[in-house]
């Protein structure tokens, strides 16, 4: 690893704005540290952390300094100029963040440097993922491993002469060619992939890419972007031979003589099995929450518990804690008085404006009325002061104005969790519906019961005869589903496939919401009523595979159980379709069953 | 600030491009939303078509983009007196902005600053009479989507915030693209929109390397890519401008009517906007075919991108709204 972390770096340092930018996967910790430390870039290196304010981002009014200097003045934004941006804590990045540095990246200058320490399915946002070049992945390197030397002055002198490098007219089908197979849909990584490979022969000091380059760059840029290889891979592979057939006619290929399988096999090669497999998890589970969790999370629909406010500046949305910050501002407000009276009695000096954006040192808004002050810089003489003068267009104020400085202001804060449903889907077809029903019934004011302190919501639907029927839509309501609990009829066929169908609408209808959905489904066999309302086992068994793998497909939890007396073979699969656990479940009393499915919703 | 990548240097994609066509012939029909795949040019078209985009004449200075004097809002400062030409504007809106800066508010810095109240426009004034492109649309924040939804509808934005009283034109043609992967599009904000196109990686080796390759030039070798491509972008914008005028002289028979209706019931499209957006597509369309009246050959042309976003979700059709426009077209249409 280490040694693909040399390479990806110098190619980093070759070429930062062709290559966009490294992906790197590691936890923080002496490795990592010293791989940062090797970075050498032509660009002036910026860190970012993932709640960073647009204003941060693209520069906005410096209010302090405005103030002080009696008109507009902007702060620089850090994506004014080319950088290397560093963003920290990657697998943190808010979609709309990770929108913005992608939109940045995709002007030219710009190179972005993203640290994921993402465990599990924490992982960076597919929209930087896509456009970041390359990935190191530092997670198995141990210290005593790690070694870590780059020629600066080979870096330099590949820097100069990259323009320079020609590439064969073949290359750029090869490498097209290679993405294609390892199954790449996006356009960017073979462009990234000719920029690495252009990289890499001006590295070696050539001034033409030959084949070591492409390999080079197949494994950097595509090796983490590949799927994962199917079992059954050679069949996928056999159909490959005959484009090169066509392309020799073509005469395309004619420069270098690559077979793609050399690429092929470099990048397959480049990342253990396992962490590839990983990686596409990550990516599938970010997709499948959507929005990479943030939307749901957010979309509450409570405003949330108030958290102790916070000092912070105004902006981007932020809601002034107005008592916090005169308490804030309190104390100080006997030694601000004085200096102010101080500085009336002095004559006024012009004030050198801040330099840069950011901390805003001094700066004075009086409340009490919209008139502001303007008073000479005067000496630090506490904590509070902050270098404090206070400025403005002119008028009179009084020394008994309450004199609040940005450092006195507190930010609101509020935490929000979103709110689970739980959607029981219940069969109740035949014989032993009464029984069951009666059971989810239960279970159903039991979860109701503990509901209130859990944020529990709670869905049911059953499905018997032709059709399924959502017999109550997610609720808090104790009363309210005790009234619509009362009467509910059993009997008839088992339209299981159907049930999932209307299961699978009202969690993504939830989950539209801002709720976090569960399916659990209680049934005791299969399904003998298709989709169309036909009493056709084979086709309602068909449906209810399908039905089952689209609930997967859309990421929902689901939870399978089987109340009949002996446990079902058909149900296994059909929990194995739908990615749910499979509980046996025969006899069950309410109780039992809420038990199971509080465990089925941690 | 370098110039974007050719509109008519993109390789393949000829739905997207068509759509972007379109509405430049005819801003009306509502703003076109992109989905598709990451890395398969959706970003690059749409600032392409800022550059091919022909110039607006509008008052020098003046915020909102007014035609003439009499259009300028009496709220606007430092506006001139002479009409001058400007390019279209192509407004970015960028996920994570706030309301004021949509809609416009309170100029703080002269509040501050000299005690005035003056409204500071926001992204809706400057968009007037143009483009208003969001990319990754569907990760928009709910309270901003409300914001887009009334003003696409009415055209004007009202604002009523901090004292102020204000109200402008505001109609411009709202572009949109995302990855569907990442979340799906609320059905109000989808109805605003008059096409929808979807588009994926091609998928045929030659195509991806005609792809890397112009986009290579254009990186390395920037100005005689330029020079080579702009000649075609510029017979591009005269055909433009041409259907523009030509729009107006078309004849549209009653019997096109009579199909756009049929082809709406067999699909099931809500309201009458489906029909209003194909009438005006396949206008547009025809107008730039250079023909006099429009047929059903037109129609067929844009029924997918023009009606596609407008059915009901099947989740058991595996084969897309695309095909299920297209079946229909096949039965209603022959």
């Amino acid at each position: 690893m280490m040694d693909r972390a040399a390479i990806a770096l110098s190619l980093l340092a070759i070429d930062p704005a062709g290559l966009k930018g490294l992906w790197l996967r590691a936890r923080a910790g002496p490795v990592r540290d010293m791989v940062l430390a090797a970075i050498t870039m032509p660009l002036p290196l910026r860190r970012l952390h993932p709640t960073i304010a647009d204003d941060a981002l693209f520069g906005g009014l410096d209010l302090a300094a405005t103030l002080a200097a009696g008109h507009q003045v902007r702060s620089a934004g850090l994506l004014n100029t080319p950088a290397c941006l560093m963003l920290t804590m990657a697998e943190r990045c808010a979609p709309g963040l990770a929108a913005r540095l992608a939109q940045a990246l995709d002007t030219p200058g710009h190179c972005l440097i993203a640290l994921d320490e993402g465990e599990g399915d924490e992982t960076l946002p597919a929209a930087l993922a896509e456009r970041l070049g390359l990935f190191v992945d530092l997670g198995d390197v141990v210290w005593s491993d790690a070694a870590l030397a780059l020629d600066h002055a080979v870096i330099t002198a590949a820097r100069a002469s990259l323009p320079q490098v020609q590439v064969p007219t073949g290359a750029v089908a090869v490498l097209t060619r290679a993405a294609a197979a390892l199954g790449i849909a996006s356009m960017r990584a073979p462009l990234l992939a000719l920029a690495a490979a252009r990289a890499a022969a001006a590295l070696r000091g050539a001034d033409r890419v030959a084949e070591a380059d492409l390999r080079t760059a197949a494994e950097l840029i595509f090796g983490h972007r590949a799927l994962p290889q199917p079992e059954a891979a050679p069949p996928q592979e056999t159909p490959e031979p005959p484009p090169p057939d066509q392309d020799s006619a073509n005469n395309t290929q004619q420069d270098t003589d690559i077979p793609d399988e050399i690429l092929i096999e470099a990048a397959r090669a480049a990342l253990p099995p396992d962490l590839l497999a990983a990686l596409n998890a990550g990516r599938a589970a970010r997709a499948a929450k959507g929005a990479s969790g943030t939307g749901g999370a957010r979309a509450g629909n409570r405003r949330g518990r108030p958290l102790p406010s916070r000092a912070g500046r105004l902006g981007t949305g932020a809601r002034i804690d107005l008592v916090a910050t005169l308490r804030a501002a309190a104390p100080w407000q006997g030694v601000r008085r004085a200096q102010y009276a101080l500085a009336r009695a002095a004559p006024p000096t012009p004030i050198p404006s801040p330099p840069g954006g950011g901390g805003a040192p001094g700066t004075t808004a009086v409340l009490h009325g919209t008139t502001v002050a303007k008073t000479p810089p005067s000496p630090p003489v506490g904590e509070g002061w902050g270098g404090g003068d206070m400025m403005s267009a002119g008028a009179a104020v009084r020394a008994n104005h309450l004199h609040i400085r940005p450092g006195d202001i507190r930010l609101k804060r509020y935490v929000e969790t979103s709110d689970r449903v739980l959607i029981f889907a219940v069969d109740a077809s035949g014989s032993a519906a009464f029984a069951r029903l009666a059971e989810a019934k239960g279970a159903v004011e039991l979860l109701l019961a503990a509901a209130y302190a859990r944020r529990d919501h709670v869905a049911l639907l059953a499905f018997r005869g032709t059709a399924a029927e959502l017999i109550l839509p997610p609720t808090r309501s104790l009363v309210q589903t005790k009234r619509r609990l009362a009467g509910l009829p059993g009997g008839g066929g088992t339209p299981l496939a159907h049930g999932l169908l209307l299961a699978m609408a009202t969690a993504i209808q939830a989950r539209a919401r801002g709720l976090t959905p569960t399916i659990a489904v209680l049934t005791d066999g299969r399904g003998n009523i298709a989709l169309d309302g036909s009493a056709n086992r084979a086709q309602a068994e068909d449906d209810a595979s399908v039905q089952a793998r689209a609930i997967a497909a859309s990421g929902l939890s689901a939870v399978i159980i089987d109340t009949g007396n002996r446990p079902h073979p058909s149900l296994q699969t059909l929990a194995r379709s739908m990615a749910a656990p499979y509980v046996a479940l025969p006899r069950a009393d309410a109780h039992r069953l809420s038990a199971v499915l509080s465990q089925a919703l941690q | 600030m370098r110039q974007p990548f050719p509109f008519s240097a993109i390789v393949g994609q000829e739905a997207m491009k068509a759509a972007m066509v379109l509405t430049a012939i005819d801003p009306s029909i509502g703003g076109v939303l992109v989905f598709g795949d990451r890395g398969t040019g959706k970003s690059t078209a749409v600032r392409a078509l800022a550059a091919l985009l022909p110039e607006i004449a509008a008052v020098q200075g003046c915020p909102v983009n007014a035609a003439s004097l009499g259009e300028v809002p009496d709220w606007a400062q430092g506006v001139g007196t002479k009409i001058v030409k400007k390019p279209t504007p192509v407004v970015d809106l960028p996920l994570g902005v706030t309301e004021d800066r949509v809609v416009g508010a309170l100029d703080i810095e002269r509040a501050l600053t000299r005690g005035e109240k003056a409204f500071e426009p926001g992204l809706l004034a400057r968009a007037n009479r143009g483009y208003l492109y969001i990319d990754e649309v569907n990760l928009l924040e709910d309270h901003i989507v409300d914001l887009l939804l009334d003003v696409a509808q009415s055209g004007e934005n009202v604002v009523e915030r901090e004292g102020l009283s204000i109200r402008h034109p505001a109609r411009f043609v709202l572009v949109g693209s995302g990855n569907p992967e990442e979340g799906e599009l609320r059905p109000q904000l989808l109805d605003r929109f008059g096409l929808s196109v979807e588009v994926t990686s091609p998928r045929d080796v030659p195509t991806r390397v005609e792809v890397i390759m112009r986009r290579d030039a254009y990186d390395r070798d920037h100005d005689a890519f330029m020079a080579h491509w702009r000649a075609k972008d510029t017979r591009l914008r005269n055909a433009i401008l041409k259907a523009r005028d030509a729009l107006t002289g078309l004849q549209t028979p009653a019997t096109v009517l009579h199909d756009c209706a049929a082809l709406c019931i067999a699909i099931g499209s809500d309201g009458l906007r489906g029909e209003l957006t194909l009438l005006k597509a396949a206008r547009a369309h025809a107008a730039f075919e250079k023909a006099t009246t429009v047929t059903r050959a037109h129609l067929r042309a844009v029924a997918t991108m023009a009606l596609s976003h407008r059915m009901r979700r099947d989740p058991l059709d595996d084969a897309g709204s695309g095909a299920r426009v297209l079946r229909a077209v096949a039965e209603i249409l022959p």
